[in-house]
């Protein structure tokens, strides 16, 4: 469990979080989301004691991150941004170390057991320098899992992987998420979006939206929006459509396929079809176009951006 | 305690698999086998024990010219490599952190200083009455010291950087300081030398342990000076946390 009340982080000049409030519950997979220099490495490094904050609690696994580092410490498992590993050791000697030093009990078979669970049990006995980039991302994962933490603190845990080493890492992370707090950085949406159970998108230290992906994409989508893809030229079709009462937006993209959307409240759907039909086109596709987590993303963090910047000007 | 034992048993390891601490102790064994070497050569008349002070002397003269190439990465490459935020993020106080290094590179140095009884021994059975052991031990003692606050200077120094190369300059600046320079003034100052002779680390190895008296103020002096290189070594790791 995580709970943040009010956190700050302020680096001299630059306020780096700001009054950040919120709240991740046991078996929960929170995604925090924000571009790069939004605060989210700051908070987690607070988070796992790395630093403390300028103002503010935090509570992780019961425990105050400030008053009680220690016992805080010990029921995190730490994935920083920048995978820290020892080149010159093994990978058995490594996670021996963090196992020493997270005081696990039986340590050579925790080592075993988590080099099984992240795929390198026969990589073990190789220098840690001659690992692949994946190879080396999964071994920082299993330096985080190996005390079996209650809460897993993970700062993008799949950059700079392949796209095969992507999904591993993923359904590693919805493995371990299942009895655990995970709160896990990206700056991939799609990511968050798969993996998360609910998101929380920061910008410049400050909190944006914070909901389940599901809800992230409805209320922001509202009125639907809905492609069509005929066979053949498409140009006069649209002209129809356009002329449609109801319809709004009429736009045909480079591919041949058209994009509109309804009304408020209206879905047209099955008029638009039978007038497809009816005017002899065939009909390939017909379905509703959700907005991608990046376009949101762009949206909430402009809207955010420009309510700044008014009230600059007003000032 | 046992957290300074887990660092340092891991950095004992990591010594073992770095070509730094080889080249010392290639260089250090290397160059004492040659000076015990024209010692052993020079013995004439095997009834007479030679003088093993000034070799005890080279001892500790060489490991403070090769400690700074130990001290430097210990705490500097941490904070480079970024597995600094695995060490601060685990449950381990900085003091812990920072004296298991130490003690780390601690053991190495004494396995090195080990090696180099060798040679004495070699001198013992070469003469009849042999060599004044007594001496040796107080000498070994007084080497023995000298590392310790050398390399807990070495630690604290290396704890205010994040580049290796800069943390063996400054170290190495302040062992020519505290091995020569800071004893100059003793030689020119008509009173109130006494100070400066108390400050150097030659004239406390040289005028007390070499020539065989152990003294608790020499005693003192060293750990003292094992004692601020491990605190500031801590409060840098502290501080570092705070920015």
């Amino acid at each position: 469990m995580i709970r943040v009340n009010d956190l700050t982080k302020d680096y001299g000049t630059r306020l780096a979080v700001d009054n950040l409030t919120f709240e991740a519950r046991q078996g929960e997979i929170l995604g925090f989301l924000g571009p790069n220099g939004a605060g989210k490495t700051t908070t987690m490094r607070i988070l796992t004691g790395y630093m403390p904050p300028s103002s503010g609690t935090a509570i992780v696994a019961g425990f105050d991150i400030v008053k009680e580092s220690l016992e805080a410490r010990k029921r995190v498992g730490y994935l920083p941004e920048t995978v820290p590993l020892y080149t010159d050791m093994t990978t058995r000697g490594y996670l021996k170390f963090m196992a020493d030093l997270r005081r696990v009990p039986n340590a050579d078979d925790a080592v075993d057991e988590t080099l099984d669970m992240v795929g390198l049990l026969d990589r073990a006995n190789g220098y840690i320098g001659n690992l692949s980039k994946g190879m080396r991302q999964r071994v920082g994962l299993a330096q985080a899992l190996i005390h079996k933490p209650d809460v897993l603190i993970l700062d993008e845990p799949t950059v700079g992987l392949d796209p095969a080493q992507i999904l591993e890492v993923r359904n590693l992370i919805r493995e371990v998420g299942k009895e655990r707090t995970v709160l896990l950085s990206t700056h991939i949406l799609s990511e968050a979006q798969q993996l998360c159970d609910r998101i929380l998108i920061i910008n410049r230290g400050k909190i944006v939206v914070e909901d389940t992906p599901q809800n992230l994409q409805s209320k922001l989508t509202g009125s639907q929006r809905v492609q069509l893809r005929v066979r053949g030229e498409a140009d006069e079709l649209a002209a129809k459509i356009r002329q449609t009462k109801g319809v709004e937006e009429v736009l045909v993209q480079s591919d041949g396929a058209i994009e509109f959307q309804f009304a408020p409240g209206k879905d047209l759907r099955p008029e638009i079809a039978r007038m497809t039909i009816a005017a002899n086109y065939d009909l390939l596709e017909l379905h509703p176009v959700n907005l991608s987590l990046e376009e949101i993303f762009l949206q909430l963090t402009r809207e955010n951006a420009s309510i700044d910047q008014q009230e600059e000007e007003a000032e | 305690m046992r957290n300074i034992w887990i660092i340092a048993k891991k950095e004992l390891i990591q010594y073992f698999s770095s070509p730094i601490a080889y080249s010392v102790a290639v260089l250090l064994l290397g160059t004492l086998g040659i000076i015990f070497a024209f010692t052993m050569l020079s013995i004439t008349d095997t009834s007479n024990p030679p003088d093993t002070r000034s070799n005890s002397f080279a001892v500790a003269f060489l490991l403070m010219l090769f400690t700074p190439a130990l001290t430097m990465r210990l705490v500097a490459d941490e904070t480079r490599m970024g597995t600094m935020e695995l060490l601060l993020t685990a449950p381990l106080r900085d003091y812990e952190m920072v004296v298991g290094k130490w003690l780390g590179a601690f053991m190495f140095i004494m396995i090195l200083i080990a090696v180099t009884l060798i040679f004495p021994a070699m001198l013992n059975a070469r003469v009849d009455p042999g060599i004044d052991q007594i001496l040796l031990i107080s000498n070994y003692v007084g080497i023995i010291l000298v590392a310790a606050s050398l390399l807990a200077l070495g630690v604290g120094i290396s704890a205010l950087f994040s580049n290796q190369i800069a943390a063996f300059f400054t170290t190495m600046t302040l062992f020519i300081l505290l091995w020569w320079l800071i004893g100059v003034p003793a030689n020119f100052l008509p009173q109130g030398g006494e100070i400066f002779k108390y400050l150097n680390i030659s004239s406390q190895l040289g005028d007390n342990f070499i020539q065989g008296s152990v003294s608790p103020s020499s005693i003192i002096y060293f750990l003292s000076l094992t004692g601020l290189g491990l605190f500031v070594g801590s409060a840098a790791v502290e501080i570092r946390r705070w920015r």
